[in-house]
């Protein structure tokens, strides 16, 4: 795998996929739709059914799931109410708009060649993304990097700890797909600017 | 930010907006600089955290708040080296936008008063 590169003649940002490649990136991709689902977006509690069905507005609370409070910080460090009223306007579409870009690159995949099911051994494929898109898959690659990091606790400068780790670590194998994508990310920024 | 490469030392004060002309309907005992924080009373922060691209940053500073590369990395560089940057300056509403903003590209980044 040589990440994303433009490509002279047609402008577009190309990178070849493994099957296996496509179809780990596809997975990590679908589990952000469901966690981004899932931990549903609720607003204010409210025991009253006539006003919780009334209540079309976004979520107050900083969500539990670490991953999600890390995608949806407070924008006020020391005002919880204007934090909350914030969330509230904003939340919703920004989870409506990482979910829709993690499924661009499903849909991505899928289209440039990726099977529903992978049986094929060897198979490899491009990928060929215009610019808007190309966008699109960046921005979901930072979701991806930052769930996977806040699901690892990875800290700066902590490179030596993951090394250290035996290859067969479940830990080491995650940390490893981690600078994986931040490899796809990297390439991918650098084609953009190219 | 993970992944240094080139680090280059540049000076880290941050531009204002400064006012063009003092409006002649305001009130004399209103300074130019006092006009200037009234009308940009908030900035949007970006933080460091272990995660985002040094590259990514730049590009996010780039394309969205239209920054040169310069600038871009000026201010990446603030943020990689002092933990935080201020990266806009506005009202309350715009800046409420650069955060909403920031957050889609996966920056963390708060707003306060200036």
């Amino acid at each position: 795998m040589s990440g994303f590169a433009r490509h002279r003649k047609s402008r577009s940002i190309i990178a070849n996929f493994t099957g296996f490649e496509a179809e780990l990136l596809r997975s990590l991709a679908a589990q952000l739709v469901e966690l981004l689902r899932n931990e549903a977006a609720v607003p204010s509690e409210t025991t009253d059914p006539f006003e919780a069905m009334m209540d079309f507005s976004g979520p107050t609370n900083e969500p539990e799931d670490p991953v999600l409070a890390r995608l949806f910080p407070s924008a006020y460090a020391e005002d919880e109410e204007a934090s909350a009223e914030f969330r509230r306007f904003t939340e919703g579409a920004l989870r409506d708009g990482k979910s829709a870009a993690a499924i661009a690159i499903i849909d991505g995949l899928e289209e440039a060649g990726l099977p529903q099911e992978l049986t094929e051994d060897g198979l490899h494929f491009d990928v060929e993304l215009d610019e808007p898109t190309a966008e699109t898959w960046m921005r979901s690659f930072t979701d991806l990097r930052l769930a996977l990091a806040t699901r690892l606790g990875v800290e700066d400068g902590d490179e030596a700890y993951w090394h250290s780790l035996p290859d067969d670590d479940p830990e080491a194998q995650a940390h490893d797909i981690y600078e994986w994508v931040g490899y796809l990310q990297e390439t991918l920024v650098e084609a953009l600017m190219d | 930010m993970s992944r240094s490469r080139r680090t280059l030392c540049h000076d880290v004060a941050v531009s204002t907006a400064s006012p063009a002309h003092a409006d002649p309907d305001v009130e004399e005992t209103v300074t130019p600089d006092e006009i200037t924080f009234l009308a940009k009373p908030w900035v949007t922060i970006v933080w460091n955290d272990p995660v985002n691209l040094m590259s990514y940053v730049t590009y996010v500073f780039g394309k969205y708040f239209g920054y040169d590369r310069k600038k871009a990395e000026k201010l990446m560089l603030e943020v990689h080296e002092d933990g935080r940057s201020v990266v806009s300056t506005g009202t309350r509403e715009e800046m409420e936008r650069d955060v909403q903003a920031m957050h889609e590209y996966g920056l963390w980044a708060t707003m306060e008063k200036a």
